[in-house]
């Protein structure tokens, strides 16, 4: 019998250090290196909607004035708003400002746009959430049983829904819903997050209408937030259900064509187990997944909160998109870029940071 | 004991097991595929579905019974009935005289922006993969910053930049488009790159440029196709999205977008003008995720293999 | 480790194979895997050798059942008096890993990476008894010592990719045993591992397997290892079952493909200008020998 000395039998220790202390020493590298990536992406991102602003074509002193003020309001407008400066001057300035929160002035509202955000993405955020969350009990375990039961009637339904889901125009759609559900049915509410009587009945403690309303016990309220919401919320999934169970179902496919689902369906488990097996090496990748669905529901958002009148930041934007209003588009714009950019890059650093298989 | 039945002639040719010349193994290739791909009945829909489209975008004055853009305040918001199959609209136009006619801007729309996209994001890309280094960090740096944005948001702020009109709205899209399929091109020279024919190439005297066009491209060309196929389906959404914000086609144009903006108002008592238009999109756009999934099921079948 | 059993008749049969066929259906007609094949296997250790393409893999997960759904099956393969190719799944399960199980090859690909190896022996223990947890982990940690194993508790944290190969197959070995089944098939057990770490897995396999009393179905394109491994062997061409010898008659065979295969082995010790090549001939495929 030959002697087996214990360290030739391992791979080499130093590869993998103490679990707990691993993982923090590895966020903390994650942390620093999103942020640095964050900030690279920022300033590029800033400078392409400067030089956007510069290009749009109306003109920002015109935009504020009107068109039959004078010269010499126009002359003086001019100078408030930097635009004689030299260029690179106005970016600096554009820099300090944005730093500072300082977007300027919305034409439509008249209030600095950085207010008008502040008012809106609570709605949009409330709207995103609830979307998120029925996406994904919806879209993971449709997903599953797809790759499980797979080129059955099940996976051909599951990947039929994914592509309808993709093909739908979303704003089609939410106009439809209005029409049947709304005109014809009367099933759920009209526009906006409330109906008319509603507004302002309760005192906006979370930014989120519903969890208002449970916390304020007000019943009748709740229903009607629901009634409004359920539409919109609905849609958007359908368009981050679609996206999650096709990605879950191709992940999980992946994983049972791998050597370890044998050795697990000759261990004699069930197939409820060897399903598990699968899902475990998944997880990490589905979080990623919805994470950055989170941020494809941004894009969604802008035509459902439209066509809705849900009171966000998408109807922000699209609002200010048909009233020329450059600054509250801009910085719309930013704003979005700057969560996407986020939302990427926290879903790829959670990844590094969870994967056991981290060398 | 034999399994094969006995085949002749142009069949035996396509299905022997031993292969005697290069076109030999492609033409088996395409047989297969061909094969392959009849056998699915989603695929076949789709395939159908973009056929007819042309079909009716070329004979659009032969099939539309009415002018698209003739406006008769007299009939205006009829429901469908046996003059007008899909009813009129606010101004008395038939709707489905315009849904045809409109066939045509979505296809010009399509096709544009394939032209601008294709090229532009599989050299790109190519290009990236193959040289590495500085070129494809700088490259990708592009890219990153045009990902940065979902894909509606974008185009929405280049079309705001540039001003609303159709011709815009293309650029907008082809503009947004083109960083996702350089990042597939990309990844797809990656893996090529390191094969020993490329270096063989390399070794002959072969210039970069003969490399990325003779070799790399064709390689990258089925899963570029897929790509594009599939894209086409967004290609059409967001140029409807853009229409419907009217930043797109103005009207009055019989762009399906354009036609549910303008619907809008008067949609819930009148339920056809905005249901005809959409269920178009929604068909079209369907068929060509179907005919990508198709394509990509007999081109690039790693990606779902067992 | 030639340990000569006694002669297959004292030992009842534990795998009667008779008339296995196993065939696919692709794009270019009917593919058979497995043609007429018929052995028995008692408690002894039994190597099947072959080629790439000889159905020797196809045979093993077709005794398991785990085959893809495209496959047709023709035959019967007699276990505990009933035929697996007729059983419900519901039935298959209890005897794949309780009764009949199988080591896989490369550890690196067969153990779940995102789960702890003890875990996944436990994992088998359970599946086969109506256990808590806790005596799962102590018969885990048994068979991790009977395994040779040194220091289990430690080993039982780790992950896949913190073993060595040579572990992970031991690792393998103990979860395709802690369920007690009567028959092991051993699908290239050694073929992913270093040379000098073989011929220990084989120790351990070996003695697993005598103390146990259990079958062992050893697949292997690798013939001297199988000559001096098991007692009998079965040499597999083209889905039939073409020679079939006690191992220590294997030199001296008659038939042509083992011949030739013997012959294609380099040898150290005795110097050769050309290696020779097997000169195959479809007239084997007739002569179907079964054992």
């Amino acid at each position: 019998m030959t002697q087996l000395t214990q360290d030739s039998e391992l791979s080499s220790p130093q590869s993998k250090p103490k679990p707990g202390r691993s993982h923090l020493v590895i966020a903390m590298i994650e942390v620093r290196r999103v942020s640095v990536t964050v900030l690279l992406t920022l300033l590029v991102l800033l400078t392409v909607t400067f030089f956007l602003g510069r290009v749009m074509p109306t003109d920002p002193v015109l935009a504020l004035i009107g068109e039959q003020a004078d010269e010499s309001t126009y002359q003086t407008v001019y100078e408030q708003l930097g635009l004689d400066k030299p260029l690179i001057v106005q970016f600096g300035i554009y820099i300090k400002d944005i730093a500072t929160g300082n977007f300027g002035i919305a034409r439509t509202t008249g209030n600095p746009v950085i207010v008008d955000i502040r008012r809106v993405v609570p709605a949009t955020i409330e709207l995103a959430t609830l979307s998120l969350i029925l996406g994904v009990i919806a879209g993971v375990p449709l997903g599953i049983v797809a790759a499980v039961r797979r080129n059955s009637a099940w996976d051909h339904g599951v990947r039929f829904f994914s592509l309808l889901g993709h093909s739908t125009p979303n704003f089609w759609l939410c106009m439809m819903a209005l029409v049947v559900f709304y005109a014809m049915l009367g099933w759920i509410g009209g526009s906006g997050r409330v109906s008319i009587f509603y507004i302002d009945t309760v005192d906006p403690v979370t930014g989120s209408i519903l969890i208002d309303a449970i916390i304020a016990r007000n019943w009748d309220l709740l229903g009607d937030a629901l009634r409004h919401v359920i539409m919109p919320a609905l849609i958007l999934a359908s368009g981050s259900m679609a996206f999650i169970s096709r990605m879950t179902r191709s992940f999980m496919l992946e994983q049972l064509s791998q050597e370890y689902i044998t050795t697990a369906r000759v261990k004699g488990l069930s197939r409820m187990q060897v399903v598990h097996h699968a899902f475990r090496n998944i997880k990490v990748q589905l979080l990623t997944i919805i994470i950055l669905s989170y941020g494809g529901l941004l894009d969604g958002a802008v035509l459902t909160e439209t066509v809705f009148a849900w009171p966000g930041f998408g109807q922000y934007l699209t609002a200010g998109l048909m009233n020329n209003d450059m600054n509250a588009v801009l910085a719309c714009v930013l704003l979005v870029g700057v969560i996407f950019v986020s939302l990427n890059l926290f879903a790829d650093a959670l990844y590094r940071v969870l994967d056991p298989r981290t060398r | 004991m034999e399994n094969a039945k006995e085949k002749i002639g142009l069949e035996a040719w396509l299905t022997t097991h031993s292969v005697s010349s290069p076109i030999q193994a492609w033409s088996q290739r395409v047989y297969f595929g061909c094969k392959e791909f009849v056998r699915q009945p989603l695929a076949m829909f789709g395939f159908i579905v973009i056929a007819l489209l042309l079909a009716v975008a070329l004979a659009a004055p032969l099939l539309a019974p009415y002018d698209p853009l003739q406006q008769d305040l007299a009939i205006r918001l009829l429901p469908p009935d046996g003059e007008h199959l899909l009813g009129t609209d606010e101004l008395g136009r038939d709707l489905l005289s315009r849904i045809i006619y409109g066939s045509r801007i979505s296809l010009y729309i399509i096709m544009l922006v394939t032209i601008i996209l294709a090229p532009l994001g599989l050299t790109i890309g190519v290009i990236a993969g193959y040289f590495g280094g500085k070129i494809d960090t700088f490259l990708m740096r592009i890219t990153d910053v045009f990902l940065a944005f979902p894909g509606l948001v974008l185009a929405l702020a280049f079309v705001a930049a540039l001003g609303p009109s159709l011709d815009n709205a293309i650029i907008a899209i082809a503009l947004t488009g083109w960083p996702g399929l350089a990042r597939l091109a990309r990844a797809e020279t990656l893996v090529f790159r390191s094969h020993d024919y490329i270096s063989v190439v390399r070794l002959q005297g072969g210039s970069h440029a003969r490399v990325i066009f003779l070799n790399l491209m064709p390689l990258c060309l089925p899963s570029v196709i897929v790509r594009i196929t599939l894209s086409m389906s967004s290609i059409l959404l967001t140029a409807a999205g853009l229409g419907f914000l009217g930043l797109g086609a103005q009207p009055p144009i019989p762009e399906w977008g354009v036609m549910l903006s303008t619907g809008r108002r008067f949609m819930l008592d009148h339920w056809w003008l905005v249901t005809m238009p959409g269920c178009t999109i929604l068909i079209v756009s369907l068929a060509f995720n179907l005919l990508g999934d198709g394509l990509r099921d007999i081109l690039d079948p790693r990606s779902e293999q067992q | 480790m030639n340990t000569a059993s006694p002669a297959n008749t004292s030992n009842k049969a534990i795998l009667d194979v008779r008339n296995l066929s196993v065939s696919y259906q692709s794009q270019r007609g009917r593919v058979d895997a497995i043609n007429n094949v018929s052995f028995t296997l008692g408690c002894e250790k039994v190597g099947i050798v072959g080629e790439s393409g000889s159905g020797k893999s196809t045979l093993g997960r077709t005794i398991m059942g785990v085959l893809p759904e495209s496959a047709h099956t023709e035959g019967q393969i007699l276990f505990n008096d009933e035929n697996l190719l007729n059983l419900p799944e519901r039935r298959m399960r209890e005897i794949r890993g309780g009764g009949i199980s199988m080591i896989m090859q490369d550890p690196k690909f067969s153990l779940n990476p995102v789960m702890r190896v003890g875990d996944q022996i436990s994992e088998a223990f359970l599946a086969h008894s109506h256990s808590d947890k806790t005596l799962a982990k102590k018969q885990s940690l048994e068979l991790m010592e009977s395994v040779r194993i040194r220091n289990p508790e430690r080993v039982y944290k780790l992950y896949p990719h913190e073993i060595s190969g040579g572990m992970g197959q031991r690792i393998m070995i103990a979860m395709m045993l802690v369920a007690g089944p009567k028959l092991v098939i051993a699908d290239e057990p050694t073929s992913a591992l270093d040379v000098t770490v073989r011929m220990e897995v084989l120790a351990v396999l070996d003695e697993m397997v005598s103390n146990r009393h259990v079958g062992l179905l050893f697949i292997s394109h690798d013939l001297n290892l199988v000559a001096k491994f098991c007692d009998r062997v079965l040499i597999m061409y083209a889905g039939c079952i073409v020679d079939a010898c006690r191992s220590c008659e294997l030199p001296d065979s008659r038939h042509p493909y083992t011949q030739g295969l013997f012959a294609s082995l380099p040898k150290l010790d005795e110097p050769q200008k050309r290696l020779a090549v097997l000169q195959r001939c479809e007239t084997w495929l007739e002569d179907k020998g079964s054992v």
